[in-house]
């Protein structure tokens, strides 16, 4: 493995639990320095597991890994000093305030502590949380709570951060803010994000790269376009107002790609380009004077994608419980 | 009339059934009396030979009424959490939905914390007896202090009822909990009244338990006391928390 | 490491005090059924071979027992909660070592078993307690009280580290309140008649520690109770805070 300063190195990591459940099951993957890494997969898939592993808090079966260079299993110190963490729970003191958990994380990440309150203060502005920084975090909302986590993940400016399922839970709103903060510490501030999601929108608004996780085992890997690139082009439906128009606008779709099955009283193709080709589309079919009741573009998604891998849906699918770490 | 027994009924068979499925509820009602009972009657019983301590039946005897009232009055502050965990699910609402006598859900709580205290009840009969208490007094006698015993069982639940009606949340065990406790404690629990000293004495004088208290004692002692003042003052207390609870009912009814 | 306990004593500190729940009963229960008991069990004064001239003074050894299981189940019940809620896991992510969570939340503890005894005293003196200890002795009586605390809530904190649950924690009261019952906390041992009680009471460690905080008050300078409370505290405070430390390392796991 060559080594990254600011980026991770999976290789054939398994993590096996009691009754030989593999959670894991021999993962590779590299996460470049400054990328957001989308860790897509349903629930019990292996997401978190594999974060845990990665932020040193689980030791691995087998394999190994390397993050911001430095071996998961033998330099456990100096991974958890370069990384900031947002686990699945917000693990959060209730009878705290928000600027008492600054001040906690400060002290104990060894912030000087001259600088402490400045810093403390200055993350809590960074997430919105300045004027609810002395009530106690009982009284949070679940999106203030996620952004509390956040801003404690990034107390000692760690140049990588894990951020499992961060928007779980979360109203729209808050979960667009989320994304904004996210995208500003990649894209800003070079942060590396190694980001876990169940949800298909996350990964394809987020990640510059992500890699599918099913039942231990990485089923596909690369950009969102890549993968659904991979599984087709994108298909056309159009219904004309008159059924007696059927067939012309069968005739100028088959100039643009092949025929799929359509709803009764529409006409569908696989387009051979891309979405590109929609202006001449229209075009097309304006130009034969043909009147449309509906016309509809179904572009693959990464469901398509999980579909196409694993042969089960990923939003809505079964999930299956990951299993509980217990300590030995 | 019929469709406030109907209601009462179907309420209390409702709280019976859980208990006799999940056992692991009625546990607290009965290990924490016949712990008491041990550490009274066992750890104290030389106070029974303190100068001035004149029962005849023994210390066992003098410790078993106050742990069969205390468990009578603590099983229906138990049934009181049933209630206010009741409000806290919802489950509530089914029921005044449901029952076309309010008044009557009372009711079955308080026949089913009276189903409670029977059972725990004979429980510390048995080990009582079987623990060589001695019992002076005759059938009649027993009887009496079986009404005594589930006359406070009815004024604990009625109270922890009212006070479960109006906070209607857990949190409210301490409020249900705490005045039944200090009623139960400020009273002649570990020795005759005339053998209290300072300010108990003086609160335990006033305290309405006494009476009943120490009319149980004469029951299982035998003596002929009368007792009618013990009871007049039970059926008192079930009245006044009776009000009490009713008043509760129409408050939580109110806040929907 | 010094400044990571600190911070985790403060925290701990703050728990408690922001929980009027866990700071009240503990101190004021324990103060009322002395107060009950005194004058319900002053009779028993009487009886040939009781050790004191008043039962407040054999009494008044009991709350700084009780406020002990109390801070047990909060100790517990504090990690517990940090188990469960995941705060466990942010602290592992941090430099801060082991030793520094357990003994800076175990120091926010005593600090508030101390402030306890200190009002158990105060308001022991304020009722006409004897204390032939002398000055000497208020500092060693705390001394023992805190020993005391910290060995209940070294037990509190293994079990509630070891389940990683508040119920499980909560369900371990019963069970020291027992303890404390079966004991000679409400008669001396050679005044209890039956012969199972006084068998238990005499084999139960609570009884001596009580006797140990008692022999301030009735005696004075008893070596032989203290002694034995010192010896038994020490004994269980150091197995407690050694059986916490390890479900510790099992709960904060890292490489």
């Amino acid at each position: 493995m060559t080594q990254l300063p600011n980026g991770i190195e999976v290789e054939g990591l398994v993590r096996e639990f009691k009754g030989g459940i593999r959670a894991v099951d021999g993962i590779d993957l590299r996460v470049e320095p400054g990328e957001i890494y989308g860790f897509l997969g349903p629930n019990g898939a292996g997401k978190s597991t594999t974060v845990l592993m990665l932020t040193t808090l689980l030791p691995p079966t087998a394999g190994s890994a390397r993050v911001a260079g430095h071996d998961i299993v033998k330099e456990g110190p100096a991974v958890r000093q370069a990384i900031g963490a947002a686990l699945q729970e917000a693990a959060l003191d209730g009878l705290l305030t928000g600027r008492d958990h600054m001040r906690l994380q400060t002290a104990l990440q060894g912030v000087p502590k001259a600088e402490r309150r400045a810093r403390g203060d200055a993350l809590l502005e960074r997430v919105g949380l300045a004027d609810a920084a002395d009530r106690k975090v009982a009284g949070y909302s679940g999106g203030m709570k996620r952004r509390l986590d956040l801003a404690l993940a990034l107390v000692h400016h760690p140049r990588i951060l894990f951020l499992d399922e961060p928007t779980t839970g979360l109203d729209p709103q808050s979960r667009s803010d989320m994304w904004q903060e996210v995208a500003r510490l990649a894209h800003e501030d070079g942060v590396t994000v190694f980001l876990t999601t169940q949800y298909l929108e996350e990964a394809d608004v987020l990640a510059d790269r992500i890699a599918i996780i099913d039942q231990g085992r990485i089923v596909a890997r690369g950009t969102p376009d890549e993968l659904k690139a991979e599984i087709g082009r994108p298909s056309l439906e159009v219904e004309p107002a008159e059924a007696g128009s059927l067939d012309e606008v069968a005739g100028v779709l088959a100039r643009f790609g092949l025929p799929v099955t359509a709803r009764p009283g529409a006409v569908a193709v696989r387009l051979r380009g891309s979405v590109d080709q929609l202006p001449e589309i229209v075009r097309a079919i304006d130009a034969e004077d043909i009147v449309l009741a509906d016309f509809r573009l179904h572009a693959p998604t990464l469901d398509d994608v999980f579909l196409a891998k694993t042969g089960r849906k990923l939003e809505g699918g079964e999930p299956a419980a990951e299993p509980e770490v217990v300590p030995a | 009339m019929r469709r406030f027994a109907q209601v009462a009924g179907a309420v209390a068979w409702r709280s019976i059934h859980n208990v006799a499925t999940n056992p692991a509820f009625l546990l607290p009602s009965i290990i924490f009396p016949m712990f008491f009972f041990v550490a009274f009657a066992g750890g104290l019983s030389n106070v029974g030979n303190v100068p001035g301590f004149d029962f005849p039946s023994g210390y066992t005897a003098f410790q078993f009424v106050f742990v069969l009232l205390q468990a009578s009055a603590f099983g229906g502050v138990f049934t009181g959490f049933g209630i206010a965990a009741d409000f806290e699910r919802g489950f509530t609402r089914r029921l005044f939905l449901a029952a076309p006598s309010r008044t009557g859900i009372i009711a079955g709580y308080a026949l089913s914390a009276w189903a409670r205290a029977t059972v725990v009840g004979v429980l510390l009969f048995v080990v009582g007896l079987a623990t060589g208490m001695q019992v002076g007094g005759d059938g009649v006698d027993i009887v009496g202090l079986i009404l005594l015993a589930y006359l406070v069982s009815l004024a604990a639940t009625l109270f922890a009822a009212g006070v479960a009606m109006r906070l209607r949340t857990l949190q409210a065990g301490p409020a249900m909990q705490m005045p039944v406790f200090l009623v139960l404690f400020l009273a002649p629990v570990y020795v005759p009244l005339d053998l209290l000293a300072g300010w108990v004495h003086g609160v335990a004088t006033v305290n309405p338990f006494t009476p009943l208290i120490e009319s149980g004692r004469d029951f299982i002692s035998g003596s002929a006391a009368p007792a009618a003042g013990a009871f007049a003052i039970a059926v008192a207390l079930v009245a006044a928390f009776a009000w009490w609870a009713v008043r509760g009912l129409r408050r939580a009814e109110a806040a929907g | 490491m010094i400044e990571q306990i600190l911070e985790m004593a403060r925290r701990s500190v703050l728990q408690t005090l922001r929980q009027p729940a866990l700071v009240i009963p503990p101190v004021i229960f324990p103060l009322v059924m002395m107060a009950i008991n005194t004058g319900g069990l002053d009779a028993a004064s009487n009886l040939p071979g009781f050790p004191a001239d008043s039962y407040l003074d054999f009494a008044i050894a009991v709350p700084f027992i009780q406020g002990s299981l109390f801070a047990c189940v909060n100790a517990g019940s504090a990690l517990a909660r940090d188990v469960e809620s995941g705060f466990m896991k942010r602290l592992a992510m941090t430099p801060m070592q082991r030793a520094a969570l357990l003994v800076g939340h175990l120091g926010g503890v005593m600090l508030v078993a101390l402030a306890s005894a200190v009002i158990y005293l105060v308001v022991g003196f304020a009722v006409g307690m004897d204390f032939p200890a002398g000055a000497l002795g208020v500092p060693a009586i705390l001394l023992l009280a805190l020993l005391v605390a910290l060995a209940f809530a070294g037990l509190g904190a293994f079990v509630g580290l070891r389940s990683g649950s508040g119920e499980a924690v909560q369900g371990f009261f019963p069970l020291f309140f027992v303890l404390l019952f079966l004991s000679s906390m409400s008669l001396p041992r050679p005044l209890i008649e039956q012969d199972w009680f006084r068998f238990i009471a005499t084999y139960n460690p609570v009884s001596y520690l009580i006797e140990g905080i008692r022999s301030f008050i009735i005696t004075g300078w008893d070596a032989e109770a203290l002694a034995l409370a010192f010896g038994i505290a020490i004994v269980i405070a150091v197995g407690g805070v050694a059986a916490a430390a390890s479900a510790l390392r099992t709960r904060l796991v890292r490489t």
